[in-house]
């Protein structure tokens, strides 16, 4: 059996069989959050600390869920209010957290790499929560499964990526996870929010917008990050809405009903039209459901550190 | 090599059902808000066959559910994650008699998950414990009410049951490891 080793610092380095490994874990755990007492002791006496150095409420929240629904014992470090802000060094942070004696870290960081040069560093394990344009590998995973919970399969599913590829975490962790398991993808975008030579990764560029809708079976519509946006990226929301905006108009010239993903926050009216992400093959909001079980999936699976053994063959009692 | 010895063949296991079958009734006064409660993986299928036995001598339809354990192990640290969790759902318990099914007890540490596991649904009025083969070893003090054959063995061996549904036939082995 494969494990998952010590760290999720991205899709990339998984093989397939450890994403399926992930996403067939996530299905028991969809059930725990319907019970009356949304709460299993698999991490009793686990420590976690999420160490957000950006601002974020759905992914942060989502693993304070999983973390409490698996009965760990959470923190939530803020960059702000905290001593992050006199200048101590990531490193530092991690460290002095470590000497409390943690068992997990989830970190947010403004800086690609960030997830990856902390597990190097620390003992604990590690997970990405979003590093700089990186990757968002639970972002990615959520996706899958939920492409997977509507499809039943991920190999040779058709996905478009549109909007702000080239600032995006969500679509790079998209791209090597779809890919593995055998899924086609295409990134949509305008040409200066695509990242040169995207084509390497094996995505196929859909110039414009319709070309997305009448190739693809799924839309995962990116948020256009504005914070992100310096200058000269494109000449105004309403320009890119009049050409990239995903409408009812647009979708009612695909040549099938398509599932409509977007990994949140949205802005209404930009890169999604109301009534397409309020519509009927909007999964957005079962996005963020999945969200909770692949989470308790990743820390479960991580928890362990490595992988059990074979189950015998017969129904042998441990 | 290991050495196979069977235990009970398809006709052993189909007379030890039925006569557990009819100790469950015995012993819950009837089939009154009796459920029926199998442990992953071959106690789900062995609480339905017990169901259907139920179902025919006493002309009613028994709930039964399914119960993962896995989440509720004491041995995470120790061996790891089990590669698949699998499914839990479970008819509503409260004020029910619950009679958990498994196939092997041993050490006696999945029951007391699926203990914690069933409280954690509700209040069940009281707890059976019935399984096909009681093979001694216990760590804890948990024992059945119902068995279907009690064999006492070392730590070495291993029993595997085989049900038809999940392996294509019926029988119990004990597996014996070479002597060293």
């Amino acid at each position: 059996m494969t494990g998952l080793g010590k760290d999720l610092v991205g899709l990339e380095p998984l093989s397939a069989d450890q994403l399926r490994l992930i996403l067939d874990t996530a299905e028991p755990f969809k059930e725990v959050s319907e019970r009356q007492i949304k709460k299993v002791p698999a991490l009793r006496g686990k420590t976690i600390v999420n160490l957000f150095f950006e601002a974020s409420t759905r992914t942060r929240i989502s693993f304070e869920f999983a973390e409490k629904r698996l009965s760990a014992d959470t923190v939530n470090v803020a960059a702000s209010g905290s001593s992050v802000s006199k200048g101590e060094t990531l490193v530092d942070t991690a460290k002095n957290l470590e000497a409390m004696r943690i068992d997990m870290v989830v970190i947010r960081h403004g800086s690609s790499g960030a997830a990856s040069f902390l597990g190097q560093r620390i003992a604990s394990n590690v997970i990405n929560a979003g590093d700089g344009k990186h990757e968002h590998p639970t972002q990615g995973l959520l996706d899958m499964l939920t492409l997977r919970d509507r499809f039943k399969r991920l190999q040779g599913l058709k996905v478009a990526i549109c909007g702000d590829v080239l600032h995006s975490r969500v679509a790079r962790s998209n791209i090597w996870g779809l890919t593995k398991l055998g899924a086609e993808v295409g990134v949509c975008g305008p040409p200066p929010l695509l990242p040169r030579n995207i084509e390497e990764l094996g995505v196929t560029i859909l110039p414009r917008i319709e070309d997305a809708i009448a190739w693809a079976d799924a839309l995962n519509i990116l948020r256009l990050q504005l914070e992100r946006m310096t200058a000269g990226f494109i000449p105004s929301l309403r320009e890119y809405n009049r050409v990239f905006g995903v409408t009812t108009e647009r979708l009612k010239k695909a040549p099938k009903d398509l599932l409509i993903l977007h990994p949140g926050p949205m802005n209404r009216g930009v890169e999604i039209d109301s009534d397409v992400a309020d519509g009927e093959h909007s999964v957005i909001l079962p996005q963020v459901t999945n969200g909770v079980a692949v989470r308790m999936a990743v820390l479960y699976l991580l928890a362990g550190g490595r992988p059990g053994p074979q189950q015998a063959a017969g129904g042998e009692e441990a | 090599m290991t050495a196979r010895t069977q235990l009970l063949d398809d006709r052993a296991i189909g007379r030890a059902l039925v006569r557990m079958a009819s100790e469950i009734v015995e012993r819950c006064g009837g089939t009154t808000d009796v459920v029926l409660v199998g442990i992953q993986r071959r106690g789900v299928e062995l609480a339905q066959r017990l169901k259907r036995l139920i179902d025919a001598a006493e002309k009613t339809d028994l709930p039964t559910g399914k119960l993962d354990i896995t989440l509720y192990r004491d041995d995470l640290q120790t061996i790891g994650p089990r590669p698949v969790v699998g499914e839990t759902s479970l008819p509503d318990l409260e004020g029910r008699t619950v009679v958990i099914v498994d196939d092997v007890l041993y050490t006696g540490r999945t029951v007391r998950a699926a203990l914690d596991e069933v409280t954690d649904f509700g209040r069940p009025r009281r707890v059976l414990l019935c399984v096909l083969v009681d093979r001694g070893g216990r760590e804890l003090p948990i024992q059945a009410d119902v068995i279907g054959t009690t064999v006492s063995l070392t730590a070495t061996d291993r029993v595997d049951v085989l049900l038809s549904e999940r392996d294509g036939r019926d029988v119990v082995e004990l597996v014996r490891a070479p002597a060293e």
